[in-house]
């Protein structure tokens, strides 16, 4: 079969109306999740895996996957609006959404956000259609000595996701990987750092880092100024995007989603790297870096792009090897099972329909979407115009009610009002929290391909210098070191990005 | 078990109910019967008399989770009640296992688990509960069996010649497992006892990533259960050597069982029981056990249980005898296992 009997037949499947309900059903869900910092769309997935044990498996998968890309969008809201990131690529998407949000741009950040979302959803399902099987063969080339080399590229990326000075940045990705030592040892079930308490051994949560890092650090900010004000400084000046708007963003968008769906197919990191190394790469092809972090659209359209093609390209290694590349897709791999399917490579010849349905479903579901979200732009901007006194405290219970949700444990909004204050310290000091989240994300991955490279290669370090993917990202990562870093660059920098 | 930030404790629930928005209902209704019915023999009489809560110590869609669904829907026909499956995730299990050690004893709260609840006492040095005093057996489910599986390029072709060669080069082959506690670390620290030999062991954060590894040829050696592994086997992604139950398995004809194979102490599987509170009365556990069997002649049970390459236990095993015989044989068992691997989870 071809690739046009292939789609022919996903069309088919994906246009029954019920298959077409519960694609509305879940990206309508999944939106509603992630707008909601802390329940992110493993937890709803998981709350809402048993009642879809009833439907046919092709719907069932449908709808699980709408929750998980319509929660990769929603997120992004949130974090535009009152820079709070649900997972470590809205982190990135607040960096200057959540500026444009400020200087009345809101509207045109989320509609950046959904239009660079809905291209790169396209594209990345092209890319799943076309591709799928050739490329799940190029993913298994990157084995644990590639993975830490692209973390360690990924660690020095992040050097740029600050636009103050370059030391406060390394110090914050240092801090930031110290904290994701936290917890059990993989290998041995040592507890590090846990202080006995049996909370930490699972590691600290990102949700509460990063909710009390931005969020919460924001409004501890904001509570200095006076209490009148809403959180937009400037009027907000139109909804839609200008000329000057579309013509910035198209650039930004094309790299984000090329970018995204490549990385997207690494089932060991890359979707976790793949809006924040757009992010970098935006920085430094840009003719006006020094706008990043301040509102740049670029600084949205990018990552956005990038996060929403990488979730597409991330089903890859699911549908054609059977193999999961997060614990998402672990989850739909449970599906798999309960519907009497046996995960594996065969899935996609013995189950042409449910896999060729399911990825036509999800360029529908980014479809809706953009239809569920455009409207609602209006209605998320007036948001904006709310009191600080009314929003801040609603904020706060929010978040708390959702990080609570995770794991009905207290413990959790304790973490989140520490890191609000560890946060609003850092602020003072003129340190940014984007650096750290990165390196706390980045860290266990670091140390886990680091360790597992030297154990397969009964501690030979050679061998990340004796494989050639891994010998070129090192590479790669050295120059870049050596550019983030070269006193002269630096000092223009200073001079140039330092807030005032 | 520790797992990448991106997906870890944040992204699992604790509740993973059929209806999520009737949860906290059904999470009140579940407690003002714990509160109600404080045993007594009215109270066992009664039974069952409300919803019952079934408590599964990992993620909903994992194997143990399935396995629980499957047998809930039988019972709960069985009992006429209805039958809340609950997903109370963490430290291997042993919270789940600590919270029902401590809850109610009047057959509202029962507890799933597998073969872990035997290595529990072994792995972690500060458990809240004893596993053979502070809970009653209703009977075991179903045993996954495992499967020792090797990447496609892997020299040895039949499993004879994979004990000779990693007999020959120990310090050489790589052994991956999908973290403490694993079913899969389980059976590879009694693979390397079997053969007398210490491999290097490649810990991973689960079963998906170490089976991409394994399929990717990174690493050599795995055991793991037929629920994960099959598909891969079936495709020819990966190479099998032997399944390590006492029959054969249906989804896999071909491949030999390892007494076939001329290794019988390899022999493990996952297996699965149910337990409630010690104290709770014994015609509640009849009540229980007496459901169980039924749900395990269920023509679907059978159907679906053999996909996940498995079977029901049969009506003997079923029993809280049977059951409390393997979990003290067991515990035995992996004691001295895991004290000589130096494994420990806390």
């Amino acid at each position: 079969m071809d690739v046009w009997d292939n789609l022919a037949l996903g069309l088919e499947t994906a246009l029954t109306p019920t298959n077409l309900l519960f694609a509305l059903i879940g990206v309508a869900l999944g939106t509603a999740v992630g707008v909601l910092p802390g329940i992110g769309p493993t937890a709803t997935m998981a709350m809402l895996l048993p009642i879809t044990f009833g439907f046919e498996a092709v719907t069932s998968l449908i709808m699980l996957a709408g929750i998980y890309y319509g929660a990769q969008y929603g997120g992004s809201t949130t974090a535009i609006l009152i820079n709070l990131p649900g997972e470590s690529s809205a982190a990135v998407t607040a960096i200057d959404g959540h500026e444009m949000a400020k200087n009345g741009r809101a509207g045109p950040a989320l509609a950046t956000a959904a239009l660079g979302s809905f291209f790169a959803g396209t594209v990345g399902t092209i890319v799943l259609a076309l591709g799928a099987v050739p490329i799940s063969r190029l993913a298994l080339e990157f084995g644990p000595a590639e993975y830490f080399s692209l973390v360690v590229l990924g660690l020095i990326a992040s050097i740029t996701l600050a636009s103050g000075s370059t030391v406060k940045a390394l110090a914050m990705i240092v801090l930031g990987l110290l904290l994701g030592t936290v917890g059990q040892d993989i290998a041995t079930g040592t507890p590090r750092f846990t202080f006995g308490q049996r909370e930490l051994f699972g590691g600290l949560n990102f949700v509460s880092l990063a909710v009390g890092m931005f969020g919460v650090a924001e409004i501890l900010r904001n509570l200095e100024g006076t209490m009148t004000r809403s959180v937009v400084v400037e009027k907000v000046k139109n909804l839609w995007l200008t000329k000057t708007d579309f013509r910035r963003i198209t650039g930004p968008v094309l790299r984000g989603t090329g970018l995204g769906s490549a990385l997207g197919i690494l089932p060991g990191a890359g979707h976790v790297l793949a809006s924040f190394v757009s992010y970098s790469v935006e920085k430094r092809v840009s003719k006006r870096p020094e706008e990043f972090g301040k509102g740049a659209i670029e600084g949205v359209a990018a990552p956005e792009s990038a996060n929403n093609a990488a979730a597409q390209t991330s089903f890859i290694p699911l549908l054609t090897l059977g193999l999961p590349a997060n614990s998402i897709m672990a989850l739909l791999i449970g599906a798999f099972i309960i519907q009497g399917i046996t995960p594996g490579p065969n899935v996609i010849t013995d189950e042409p329909a449910l896999v060729w349905g399911l990825i036509v479903s999800m360029w529908i579901g980014n479809f809706f979407l953009v239809l569920l979200n455009l409207p609602l732009i209006g209605l998320w901007v007036k948001m904006l115009t709310i009191p600080y006194g009314v929003l801040f405290p609603a904020i706060i219970a929010f978040a708390s009610i959702g990080t609570y949700s995770i794991s009905l444990n207290a413990y959790h909004v304790y973490a989140i009002a520490f890191f609000g204050i560890l946060g609003y310290v850092l602020i003072k000091l003129g340190c940014e929290p984007a650096p750290l989240l990165l390196g706390f994300v980045l860290g266990p991955l670091l140390e886990r391909y680091l360790r597992r490279a030297l154990t397969i290669s009964q501690g030979d370090a050679t061998v990340f210098l004796t494989r050639p993917l891994s010998l070129a990202l090192l590479l790669l990562a050295a120059a870049a070191f050596v550019i983030a870093v070269l006193p002269a660059v630096r000092r223009k920098r200073e001079v140039v990005f330092e807030e005032e | 078990m520790r797992q990448g930030h991106s997906y870890d404790a944040a992204a699992h629930p604790r509740l993973g109910r059929t209806r999520p928005l009737i949860g906290l209902a059904a999470a009140t209704l579940t407690l003002a019967a714990c509160g109600g019915g404080g045993g007594g023999d009215d109270a066992a009489a009664a039974y069952p008399d409300g919803d019952i809560t079934f408590v599964v110590p990992f993620s909903a869609g994992g194997p143990t989770d399935t396995v629980t669904r499957l047998i809930a829907e039988p019972m709960s026909e069985e009992l006429g009640q209805p039958i809340v499956v609950q997903n109370v995730e963490g430290a291997g299990g042993t919270i789940a296992a600590g919270e029902v050690a401590a809850a109610e004893p009047d057959g509202y709260t029962v507890l799933m688990h597998h073969i872990g609840m035997s290595t529990a006492p072994s792995l972690y040095n500060n458990l809240p509960y004893a596993p053979l005093e502070d809970f009653k057996t209703v009977g075991l489910v179903t045993e996954v069996p495992m499967t020792i599986v090797a990447r496609q390029d892997f020299e040895p072709q039949t499993f004879e010649e994979m004990v000779e060669y990693v007999k020959a080069n120990a310090d050489t082959v790589t052994l991956a497992n999908a973290g403490v506690g694993a079913a899969s670390q389980l059976c590879g620290l009694l693979l390397q006892d079997a053969l007398g030999v210490k491999l290097t062991e490649v810990p991973y954060e689960g079963t998906g990533p170490a089976l991409t590894d394994l399929v990717a040829g990174e690493v050599d050696l795995m055991c793991d259960q037929t629920t994960n592994t099959t598909g891969q086997i079936q495709a020819g992604e990966i190479k099998a050597y032997a399944v390590t139950t006492a029959e054969r398995v249906e989804s896999l004809p071909d491949l030999p069982t390892t007494e076939e194979a001329g290794l019988p102490e390899l022999q493990v599987g996952v297996w699965h029981g149910l337990y409630v509170p010690a104290e709770t009365p014994d015609e509640i556990v009849q009540e229980l056990t007496g459901a169980l069997q039924v749900a395990l002649q269920d023509q679907n049970v059978i159907d679906q249980l053999a996909e996940l390459g498995a079977a029901p236990s049969s009506q003997e095993e079923a029993t809280p005898e049977a059951h409390t015989e393997r979990l003290s044989s067991q515990i035995d068992l992996w004691q001295p296992i895991i004290e000589e691997a130096g494994v420990s989870a806390d």
